[in-house]
């Protein structure tokens, strides 16, 4: 036991972060016994990530917004105006303007999406930090006036179909980059991993700083490099169906063998989208100015305004932060349903909150993580996907997430208590 | 008038919260490579004094003269850049942070590209950290897991990097041993040999009274008077502190 501690303790590994991995590979495995093997399937774990994604994106702004004692009731009804907004300008303004399934109809509904989120977020975030009014009454607020504004749109009309190439963003049949591409991206991801080590490492020798033994930078690499291998591998072992693989030989013009296509999926591309968002997001909280001022400001907000951080404007441009993302889930979430409609994204603001905080974001302030909140997300969607599976009834479902937040919370707190944090 | 010019100079300030005068009409100034200690009861307007100097309160009325030319000082940021360091009694850092992270917050070292260079800011921490307190090693423990005595050196150490010509320092040893105490006491005498100007803030005249050049005593919020050590016995300064009165008026009175 003593000689595993040293073992991590030499890694660096966050035990927290074992614990959280821990459940997730009980949930997974449970479910697949309970499934007769039908949870651990490439089908299933792929529907997981595309399932995943659009809180995941958001559940990474909810770590800034917590980390700095805030909360945002408002992320779902947010996404859902949104929504709306992009639905529209994509199938009514721009097909006007620019004519049908145009190549740039796609990135100006996003843009146009993320300029409303932004100024969505800007509103509420200047409420909070210059007119001194609580986060969770704003947003509160804001949980229904978004919700309502969503359905003035279009008076409560669904908008469908949206731009075919909009969809792509939600991962369907078309919405993967195949095979190849994945492999492509498994090899990009895996030299960053390296490289970053290496950087890091040399960087620390430079200085004469201790660094970790080489053992231990080399065990840690190389279990996030098997950990991307394995989700591709997963992900190009889903092939897609007869009929479509048909369909894209034919537009592709590509020989159909005798014993019938194989084409896998491979990575969906709303799972790019959430990797580039953690990255950017990581980067953001860890090596900016910014993120650095959001932590202290968590910390302990007087020492941070004494330090000269302006608090009202960082409160302010994290809230507009959030505002983005929702408006990128927005994105992917109704590119997932290739329509829009004005109940997209309710019940979304507990699934994020319940993400960042099983993910590890105090709600006292100050402490929290990206990956952490991405691995929250995933164990919300997993028990939520693995109760549909078995055919629990979601009444019954929502008794048991509800629970399980609470239990999560209670254990975290035990475990902080025990290491001395608060 | 062949006086030199003082490094500091608070004309008339007062401040109050709600209703409450914190303090009241009060005039101090500070000459380079002196030490003033500022004394009174909990409560008596010091810790808020200081504050109006190193931007943390705008101050209702008054003003503050740096190197003789009036000094617009609205917040901390405005403070750092006459080279005023504070050193707050509740030492003001981020407790979830590192301590490289509290001496740079708000200003710190970046990359090329913008980034934070976490490198070179734990470089200067550990430079500075060896000069206060050579034991420490916790760099990269969040400043809550430090002893108070550590937390003492991580704030005296983002105070003294930046090269501060006026540095505050608001109950430095409250926190702190015999040993340590002795330690901030040795530090003052070097940063004062050093030119730097000092306000050593507390509540109780045995901490500040060897070390300092001038005494200025304030009680609920007034000023009550500023005297040489010199000049004064503790029993002096006592009768300010407790009744208000500057030496030798009790004595007129009898
Ligand atoms: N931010 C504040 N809001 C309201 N009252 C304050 C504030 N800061 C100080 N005061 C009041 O001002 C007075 C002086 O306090 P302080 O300057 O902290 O005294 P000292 O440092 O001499 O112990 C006290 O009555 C205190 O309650
Ligand atoms: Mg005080």
């Amino acid at each position: 036991m003593d000689g595993l501690k040293k073992i991590l303790a030499d890694m660096e590994v966050d035990t927290r972060l074992l614990g959280m991995i821990g459940a997730l590979l009980v949930i997974w495995i449970g479910f697949d016994l309970f499934t007769d093997g039908r949870f651990i399937t490439p089908r299933n774990l792929f529907n997981l990530s595309v399932q995943t994604a659009s809180v995941a994106v958001m559940a990474c702004g909810m770590v800034l917004i917590i980390v700095t004692r805030h909360i945002d009731l408002s992320v779902g009804s947010v996404l859902g105006v949104v929504a709306m907004v992009m639905g529209v300008v994509q199938s009514d303004l721009l097909p006007e303007i620019l004519g049908y399934e145009h190549p740039a109809t796609w990135i100006v509904s996003l843009l146009i999406g993320i300029g409303v989120g932004a100024a969505i977020g800007c509103l509420q975030g200047v409420t909070v930090g210059f007119l001194g009014v609580p986060a969770f009454i704003v947003t509160l607020g804001g949980y229904l006036v978004w919700r309502g504004a969503a359905w003035w749109v279009t008076q409560g009309r669904t908008v469908a179909p949206l731009d075919s190439t909009f969809q792509l963003m939600g991962g369907g049949i078309d919405g993967t980059i195949g095979a190849t591409w994945s492999w492509v991206f498994a090899a990009i991801a895996i030299l960053a991993i390296l490289g970053g080590t290496a950087y890091g490492r040399a960087r620390r020798k430079s200085f004469d700083f201790p660094v970790k033994p080489l053992w231990a930078e080399i065990v840690t690499a190389g279990i996030l490099s098997a950990l991307v291998i394995a989700y591709v591998a997963t992900m190009n072992a889903y092939p897609i169906p007869a009929r479509a693989a048909l369909r894209i030989a034919e537009e592709q013009g590509l020989p159909v063998p005798e014993g019938g296509l194989d084409i896998a999926h491979g990575v969906p591309i709303p799972i790019l989208i959430v990797a580039a968002v953690a990255i950017a997001m990581t980067i953001l909280a860890t090596r900016t100015r910014f993120g650095r001022y959001v932590f202290a400001m968590g910390g302990n907000p007087e020492a941070a305004s004494l330090a000269g951080i302006n608090v009202k404007r960082m409160t302010a441009a994290i809230f507009v932060v959030m505002g983005i993302l929702c408006a990128i889930s927005a994105a992917i979430a109704s590119a997932r349903l290739q329509s829009a409609a004005n109940d997209l994204g309710t019940l979304d603001e507990l699934r994020v909150i319940a993400a960042a905080v099983i993910g590890g974001c105090s709600l006292a302030g100050g402490v929290g993580t990206i990956y952490g909140a991405l691995l929250g997300a995933l164990v919300m969607q997993s028990l939520q996907s693995g109760m549909a599976l078995i055919g629990i009834d979601t009444s019954l479902q929502s008794i048991i997430i509800g629970i399980v937040l609470v239990l999560a919370v209670w254990i975290d707190h035990l475990y902080r208590r025990r290491h001395g944090a608060h | 008038m062949n006086a030199p010019t003082p490094l500091v100079e608070m004309r008339n300030m007062s401040i109050s919260f709600g209703g409450v005068k914190a303090v009241d009409d009060v005039s101090i100034d500070l000459y380079p490579g002196e030490v003033v200690g500022l004394l009174g009861h909990n409560g008596a307007g010091k810790s808020t004094l200081i504050k109006m100097l190193s931007g943390a309160y705008p101050p209702d009325s008054g003003e503050i003269f740096i190197n003789g030319e009036k000094a617009a000082i609205a917040d901390p940021h405005d403070a750092k850049e006459y080279n005023i360091e504070t050193i707050y009694q509740t030492l003001a850092l981020a407790d979830n942070l590192d301590a490289a992270a509290n001496l740079f917050l708000g200003r710190e070292i970046r990359t090329p590209l913008g980034f934070l260079d976490d490198s070179a800011m734990e470089a200067a921490t550990r430079e500075v950290m060896h000069r206060l307190n050579p034991n420490f090693k916790k760099f990269h423990a969040p400043v809550k897991a430090l002893s108070g005595g550590q937390r003492q050196s991580v704030a005296i150490a983002r105070a003294i990097h930046f090269n501060a010509k006026i540095l505050i320092m608001d109950e430095p040893t409250a926190a702190l041993g015999v040993q340590e105490t002795a330690q901030v006491a040795e530090l003052v005498q070097q940063l004062k040999s050093e030119g730097i100007g000092i306000f050593l803030i507390s509540h109780d005249l045995h901490d500040v009274f060897d070390l300092s050049d001038r005494l200025t005593v304030l009680k609920n919020g007034k000023l009550v008077g500023t005297v040489a050590t010199q000049d004064v016995t503790h029993d002096d300064v006592l009768g300010m502190i407790i009744l208000g009165k500057m030496p030798g008026d009790s004595a007129d009175a009898a």
